[in-house]
């Protein structure tokens, strides 16, 4: 892979840039060295950051300095690794689409010249990779949507928008994790809470992952979502790229 | 046992050194904004180095003891009053059961912070006590302290040893103007040499948009090369960020997790208690330092912390005055 640069970001965090292009190898070689160090447990790493082509080290420098830091990266750098497909996770959300579950459902089947039908068949059909999160806990950027499906955002953002809901805006798909505004064209809705702070895994998942979205009818999204409530629903998780 | 809100005061909050471990999911950092005040109200108390503490900003909240306990008062000089009695901040202070502890509009500084001997009775959410306005979540209700809150005491702990020592210098925010010392990078090679030049030698005015997620500046344009955007990464406690309008914004305790706006710097870690008790108007400069230099001074500040514990713990020249002694136990029996 072309190189990648460690650059200084204060006295308390470094910043591996990887090459600035946002592209799935990338994100995967950042993705791989993220489990390399938390493999490593490096002493005095305090929090990590990682994003479409970089990854921010946060480090206390009291336990390890800038030098001591600098050198463990420059080492686990050289360390080959595989893409990882061993390591690869898809998790599969639930997703009660159109009607009041998606009310802008009939404004994206129009733009794309296509019946709803074929949108979720579409949105449905491949495994998007979550790039980052960020912007609100647990709110993932992910790639991948076919193009047929790019929307524009809404010209008049909703004031609120429910945790659970699925929506495109322009290029990008995902679902928001808690009440927000947003102006995302809303084609449907999940039952599984993405975040939950009291849960002790109180966010599904990480950048890296993929999301695969599966079309749910109206009753067995309430079946779920009663097993949400009692704390009894898992998602179905796919290791290994099965 | 604990404390009721009487008025919340502009905003005061719940907060300890921050949620750190769930940034990679979007979860933002939180956490006290001035690291200093924090450790020595804490220091002073004997309290665990994270405790958490009440931050109050620009005008403080009016509480009352419903139990005795010991608090400390550091960071912003907001003229506290017990009981409509000023009171020395810095200093261990006896509270008894009714006691109303008041802090008003801030001298100089703009954050003050109470630490509490009996420990604020707050869920651990997600390993901290800090507030998270923005999500909601962590420190009292996820929100800002309004009138008639209440929070309990974990614990029951109203004697500390060497009580009499217990106090140390005030640290003044009186001056207008602080010199920042910045560590250059991660993207300061977006920026023109002129561009560099101006940042590190001109002066900046700190604008009214100063809250916990971050501070505006104003002054002279940063010129950038090609562009003051990136492709979105992750931020850092103190990181100055120059979009395209040119002028700098540090950023803070609320920041989010990640941007896309190219950094110049980022604040030395032993500076930043400097800038959050600056207030709109006041003026800024920025002086390049190393990063081994800002490590080194991060280490001293921590040698300095071990010095403050050990003068709070010697028994005091006023023991040996029996008068002395006999005024200040005196104040607990009024």
């Amino acid at each position: 892979m072309d190189e990648i640069k460690i650059l200084t970001a204060g006295d308390s965090a470094i910043l591996l840039e990887f090459p600035q292009k946002i592209t799935p190898a990338i994100n995967q070689r950042i993705t791989a060295v993220m489990q390399l160090m938390r493999e490593q447990h490096i002493e005095g790493v305090v929090d990590v950051i990682p994003a479409f082509c970089s990854l921010l080290v946060n480090y206390d420098p009291r336990i390890i300095s800038y030098e001591e830091i600098t050198e463990r990266m420059h080492q686990l750098l050289k360390i080959e690794i595989s893409a990882g497909e061993d390591r690869k996770r898809i998790i599969e959300i639930p997703v009660c689409y159109g009607g009041v579950y998606g009310p802008d459902m009939e404004t994206v089947a129009r733009l794309a010249k296509m019946t709803p039908e074929q949108v979720i068949e579409l949105h449905s059909s491949r495994d998007y990779l979550i790039y980052m999160l960020g912007f609100l806990p647990g709110f993932s950027y992910l790639g991948g949507l076919d193009e047929r499906l790019h929307t524009p955002r809404l010209a008049n953002p909703r004031i609120k928008i429910s945790a659970g809901s699925v929506g495109i805006g322009g290029s990008q798909t995902g679902i928001y994790p808690l009440d927000s505004p947003g102006g995302w064209q809303l084609i449907g809705m999940t039952p599984v809470k993405t975040y939950d702070p009291g849960r002790e895994v109180p966010i599904l998942f990480e950048a890296g992952d993929y999301i695969r979205f599966v079309p749910v009818t109206e009753k067995e999204y309430f079946r779920i979502k009663e097993l949400v409530d009692q704390e009894q629903y898992e998602c179905t998780i796919h290791k290994g790229g099965a | 046992m604990g404390i009721r809100i009487l008025k919340g005061g502009m905003l005061t909050t719940v907060q300890d050194l921050g949620r750190t471990g769930y940034q990679s999911q979007g979860f933002g950092v939180t956490g006290v904004m001035d690291v200093r005040s924090f450790k020595i109200a804490n220091l002073l108390l004997d309290n665990p180095e994270n405790e958490p503490v009440l931050e109050a900003t620009l005008i403080g909240p009016k509480l009352e003891f419903t139990s005795a306990t010991i608090i400390a008062i550091t960071g912003a000089d907001m003229q506290p009053t017990v009981n409509k009695k000023s009171v020395p901040m810095y200093t261990a202070l006896y509270m008894n059961k009714g006691d109303i502890l008041q802090l008003n509009s801030a001298r100089s500084g703009s954050r003050s912070y109470i630490a509490f001997s009996s420990y604020l009775d707050i869920p651990v959410v997600m390993g901290s006590r800090s507030t998270n306005c923005r999500s909601h979540i962590g420190g009292f209700k996820g929100r800002k302290l309004k009138e008639e809150d209440y929070i309990g005491f974990r614990i029951k702990r109203r004697y500390l040893p060497y009580f009499l020592s217990r106090k140390l210098e005030l640290q003044e925010f009186e001056q207008e103007s602080a010199v920042l010392r910045v560590v250059m990078g991660p993207q300061d090679s977006h920026f023109t040499k002129q561009g560099i030049q101006t940042f590190l030698t001109s002066e900046y005015t700190v604008t009214s948009e100063f809250d916990r997620m971050g501070c505006r500046l104003e002054g002279p344009f940063i010129a950038y090369k090609d562009s003051a955007d990136i492709i979105s990464d992750g931020i850092t406690f103190g990181a100055v960020q120059v979009p395209s309008h040119g002028k700098p914004i540090i950023l803070l305790s609320d920041r989010q997790t990640t941007g896309g706006y190219a950094k110049i710097g980022v604040v030395a870690t032993v500076d930043i208690p400097k800038l959050v008790q600056r207030k709109t108007d006041h003026k800024i400069r920025f002086q390049e330092i190393s990063v081994q230099e800002a490590q080194r001074l991060l280490m001293e500040e921590m040698r300095e912390m071990d010095d403050l514990r050990k003068i709070i713990h010697k028994p005091c020249k006023e023991v040996l005055d029996s008068r002395l002694v006999a005024k200040r136990l005196g104040t607990l029996f009024e």
